[in-house]
């Protein structure tokens, strides 16, 4: 290609066309209207979403903190925030997706009003955005926010660097997001089978959006890995032994360990599937020696350990939780830190159990089977070993206590069904039906989002300085319980009735019932939905009453109690000294918490770096221009991240330091309100006096 | 409201009235063969052992806990810093094990019972069916019988019927839930399946892997017949087909509904909702198997040409024994 042909075609494929009314306009159908309008519809609310963002920034004066207290910041809290932030966004659109969906499956005998095309694009979309720009940034979140004050550490290893990883991932979502306005997204799933998804039959932009969003996500989760594993090993405070380490951190551990492993093969994949559909290679195609199911196997290489990248760091909350609720130390540590590892490994010895109707010997089948089971038997422990700490102990049926039960109970159905699965002769009859959209479900909803929305309630005081509303939480508790059960349950039916996955109709009229009951149940999860968001408000509104500057609301274990909440930007003014498990708690009875130090000492923390904004936004354009083809945007973006990657190598003075001076008095302030703080028992625990200071047994009351 | 509500209602029982009148069978728990019969039964043991052994205790146990060690209740005792009982562990290790282990035998001995690859034990020799996924419907073709059909898999009830399943396009998955096995169709590869039907009977068949906009009418009837019926049906698809050429081949391979397709096809007026052709060959599958492979557009003559020589299709990766 000349260099005059980069620039003939300046917006590459844009074209009137790829605005989703262009359609209707030209072809003013019933079915075209009905499509355009509820696309163009979800268009208007990312574009005025967007435009209603930059006028209250603009309005409010707040473009420059914006930049410089968050965008740039390498603060692990902050950026924690964000990601999990990203992730309520894309949980509202994917679950707003799914309603859809439900609706029109109910109304689906026969017809419907959404296009099969339009429907493909929604369950494409909301199962690519659940896994990767839901789940991954709000566990990701959760970790960065969490796991440095565990292991009493002042930031992550790496602290530019995951600014970058979140950049990326923003990038992603937002590329995501942009398929609403400009063209279609792919149509081929979450998992966009070859040769489904090459040149040849899908031909539009869908396909490269799915890609390069899913490049994006997953380079900043790999960088996340390490950056994670990196700082567990080295910034351990001082006696924080691997055994002394709180399960969530454990967790989050296993975690960066998969991720480092298991990102590789999908980057991988997805990029031989752009050289087949850009340079026309041929790896996946059916002709000239491709093979899709090289794509399967790499895929779920990737797609197994996947899921238990985001159902371990779940494991970690619901440890935490149940037992600061149950008022007891965490029942069988050792094994349950034995069993993570054994999942962990384990992960990566079953991904077969996702084609084993591929026409494999039965010997092959049989080892993969039996191999999905074994997982089975480290995650019955945990299941025991969560029980066994709520025994002889003082439960608190607090928010994210019910979301821990309602876990325990539904996620026992949803491991049956895995095991169920797990057998080639029940999958050669229920693989690719809805079923199985029971069972990913069963694990997803009350395995990996109710742990984070359980970590959302648990920690948010922490963060924030305040309780959230417990009653508006109960409620959106509930709905997401009940809520879940009605959307789900109807599908193993279902999938039983031989009804497949990703059907836009049916003509079988026995269907229809139960997928009225699903879509009720798809109401309750918006309700669930709206819950939130108004708890959020209520609770902003009420923050005054409800704060816990003192910074221990629950009698929390760990060390992330141990300081005020919020934290002060280096975490903690004195790095702690561990002498055993439950730190905090150990220096609650011991008499030793909240102790005011002799001397302190200048503390050295990262400067901002624009790096991570800058990558988000030329990562962005180069995935733009890649997805229409505007070949001088992926060249000049392209070049200028290069540059701004070494350019940032020649940065001197990247830290600087928060004098002693400021350090202590920051942690007189704090420590002088929790010398007036009112310590209170557990019972006070959702009323205003809980100011973040507990009783404790040393205190010789029961808490 | 209450006027709504009451239509709905009225709705929902005449169409659970529809679905108990309707005589497609759809599901492996109302099983029209052995396999799916044998499916069924492992399907209820293992739910069974599950429902009994993991299920069980964990929601007697879970709600007991929660309730008796809540908050409040003093009278219960109270161990705060209680963290381990070796006891307790190896049962909490020892359960799971137990059970997967007895799991795993049934895994082992099923999965090769019941191996889709596996001719079905019978007195009579099988029933040869080649099988192509096309966008978006399944063409039949009857090797040894001389014709196809769309829209319609017939098969004499109790005689096995052994598939060879390719795709001509994207990969696919063939199903059959009330005879048995899903078998996943890809491009310039076979597989194969083995299934029977034990009595008369219509029972759905589908694709369930997405493959555009026509997937979910991508379905079948799969029929099986009295021997006697089954020879008719053959009869009179021979008298009734149209011939298979490479222009039909080529109308029945666009990305089309079958209902389409039957709009776009000469002669199918008489044929109701299914296509029949006549005089097919036996060369028409294992062309097309390389064809696909080999990125071809035309099928060589011998592929439209009747009782030519069977060539067998050339071994891929996909067939072991
Ligand atoms: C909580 C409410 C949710 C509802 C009502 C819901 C609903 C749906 C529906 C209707 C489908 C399409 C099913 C079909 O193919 O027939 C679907 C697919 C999917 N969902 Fe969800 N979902 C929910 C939450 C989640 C969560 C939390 C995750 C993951 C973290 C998730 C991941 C997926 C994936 C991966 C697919 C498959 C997409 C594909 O077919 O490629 N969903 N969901
Ligand atoms: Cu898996």
């Amino acid at each position: 290609m000349s260099i005059a042909g980069l620039f003939e075609h300046p917006l590459g494929r844009l074209g009137l066309d790829s605005l989703p009314f262009w359609k209707m306009l030209e072809h003013p159908t019933r079915s075209d209207i009905v499509n355009g309008i509820i696309a163009t519809g979800a268009a208007s609310v990312v574009v005025l979403g967007a435009l209603g963002l930059i006028v209250v920034l603009t309005r409010y004066r707040l473009w420059r903190v914006l930049w410089s207290e968050w965008l740039t910041s390498p603060d692990h809290k902050k950026i924690g925030i964000m990601y999990v932030v990203i992730a309520f966004v894309m949980l509202a659109r994917a679950l707003i997706e799914a309603g859809l969906m439900r609706a029109q499956q109910a109304y689906g005998l026969g017809g419907g009003f959404l296009s099969p095309d339009h429907f493909a694009q929604l369950f494409s979309t909301h199962g690519t955005i659940m896994i990767f720009f839901m789940a991954m940034p709000f566990l990701t979140g959760v970790i960065n926010y969490v796991m440095p004050l565990q292991i009493g550490a002042r930031d992550v290893s790496f602290p530019v660097l995951n600014s970058v990883s979140l950049g990326l991932t923003a990038a992603g979502a937002a590329l995501v997001m942009v398929s609403l306005v400009l063209g279609k997204f792919s149509t081929g799933g979450w998992f966009g089978y070859p040769p489904y998804t090459e040149a040849t039959f899908s031909p539009g932009v869908g396909p490269d959006y799915w890609i390069w969003a899913l490049t994006l996500g997953s380079l900043g989760s790999t960088f996340t890995g390490i950056n994670f594993a990196v700082t567990v090993y080295k910034e351990r405070a001082p006696g924080m032994k691997l055994m002394r380490m709180p399960l969530f951190t454990w967790t989050a551990l296993c975690t960066s360990i998969l991720m480092i492993f298991a990102m590789p093969p999908l980057t991988v994949a997805t990029a031989q599937l752009a050289l087949d559909r850009y340079l026309g290679f041929h790896y996946f195609t059916n002709a000239l020696g491709g093979n899709m199911m090289h794509f399967a196997n790499l895929f779920w290489l990737f797609g197994h350990p996947e899921v238990y990248i985001l159902i371990l760091p779940a494991f970690g909350v619901y440890s935490e939780v149940i037992s600061t609720f149950s008022g007891k130390v965490l029942y069988g540590y050792r094994s349950l830190v034995m069993a993570t590892m054994t999942i962990a490994i384990l992960s990566f010895t079953v991904w077969l159990h996702h084609f084993f109707t591929m026409g494999q010997s039965a010997n092959i089948n049989a080892v993969f089977g039996i191999a999905s089971m074994l997982i089975g038997i480290p995650t019955g422990v945990k299941i025991y070993d969560w029980m066994l700490t709520m025994f002889r102990g003082r439960v608190r049926f607090t928010v994210p206590m019910v979301y821990s039960i309602g876990f325990i109970l539904l996620f026992v159905l949803g491991g049956m069904s895995g095991i169920l699965l797990a057998n080639p002769t029940v999958d050669y009859q229920v693989h690719n039906t809805v079923f199985l959209v029971a069972h990913f479900h069963n694990m997803a909803v009350p395995g990996l989002l109710f742990g984070m929305i359980a970590a959302y309630h648990f920690w948010f005081p922490k963060a924030f300085g305040f309780r959230l509303n417990e009653r508006w939480g109960l409620v959106a508790a509930l709905c997401w319980i009940f809520g879940f059960m009605l959307a789900f349950f109807p599908l193993y039916v279902l999938g039983l009735m031989g009804l497949p996955r990703r059907t836009v109709a049916y003509t079988e009229p026995s269907y229809v019932p139960l997928e009225w009951v699903a879509f009720l149940g798809a109401l309750l999860i918006l309700t669930a939905l709206a819950s939130l968001l108004w708890q959020l408000w209520v609770s902003i509104k009420q923050r005054d009453e409800n704060r816990v500057f003192a910074g221990d609301p629950w009698d929390g274990r760990s060390l992330e109690w141990s300081n005020s909440a919020p934290p002060p930007e280096y975490n903690f003014a004195v790095i702690p000294e561990v002498k055993g498990r439950d730190a905090f708690t150990m220096s609650k009875e011991g008499g030793t918490a909240y102790q005011r130090p002799d001397t302190y000492q200048d503390i050295e923390l990262p400067k901002n770096s624009a790096l991570g904004p800058v990558i988000a936004a030329l990562g962005f354009a180069l995935a733009f221009g890649l997805v229409w083809h505007i070949w001088w945007m992926v060249i000049l973006s392209f070049l200028a991240a290069v540059a701004a990657l070494i350019l940032r190598g020649f940065a001197r003075n990247t830290t600087r330091i928060v004098t002693a001076h400021e350090v202590r008095q920051q942690h007189l302030r704090w420590i002088d309100a929790v010398a007036t703080a009112t310590a209170i028992a557990r019972a006070d625990e959702n009323k205003p006096a809980n100011e973040g200071l507990a009783q404790h047994a040393s205190d010789g009351v029961v808490p | 409201m209450t006027i709504a509500w009451g239509r709905w209602g009225v709705l929902c029982a005449v169409l659970l009235l529809a679905a108990c009148a309707s005589d497609t069978h759809l599901t492996f728990l109302n099983p029209q063969g052995p396999v799916a019969d044998a499916q069924r039964w492992h399907f209820y043991v293992v739910l069974g052992v599950m429902a009994v052994l993991v299920a069980g205790p964990i929601f007697l146990l879970l709600p007991f806990f929660a309730w008796r060690y809540r908050y409040g209740n003093n009278t219960s005792r109270y161990t705060p810093n209680w963290e381990f009982s070796k006891v307790l562990e190896i049962m909490a290790w020892g359960g799971p094990i137990v059970i997967v282990a007895v799991l795993a035998f049934f895994v082992w001995r099923d999965t090769h019972k019941l191996d889709p690859y596996k001719p079905l034990v019978s007195g009579q020799a099988p029933l040869r069916v080649q099988v192509i996924g096309y966008d978006w419907k399944w063409l039949f073709i009857y090797p040894d019988q001389g014709v196809a059909s769309i829209g319609i898999m017939a098969m004499p009830a109790g005689r096995p019927v052994s598939l060879q399943i390719t795709s001509a396009t994207v990969m696919q998955s063939f199903f059959i839930p009330a005879l048995g096995s899903q078998m996943y169709a890809m491009g310039g590869m076979v597989t194969q399946l083995n299934l029977q039907a034990d009595k008369p009977g219509r029972s759905l068949g589908e694709n369930t892997m997405y493959n555009g906009n026509g997937f979910h009418q991508q379905q079948f009837t799969a029929q099986a017949m009295t021997p006697a019926g089954f020879a008719a049906w053959i009869g009179k698809v021979r008298a009734d087909g149209i011939p298979l050429d490479a222009h039909i081949l080529q109308l029945v391979s666009q990305r089309a509904t079958r209902s389409d397709l039957i709009a776009a096809l000469p002669g199918t007026r008489s044929m109701g909702s299914n296509v029949y052709f006549r005089r097919t060959s036996a060369a028409l599958f294992p062309a097309v198997v390389k064809a696909t492979r080999d990125g071809e557009r035309a099928l060589p003559p011998a592929a439209f040409t009747p009782a030519a020589t069977v060539p067998s299709v050339a071994p891929s990766m996909m067939e072991h024994k």
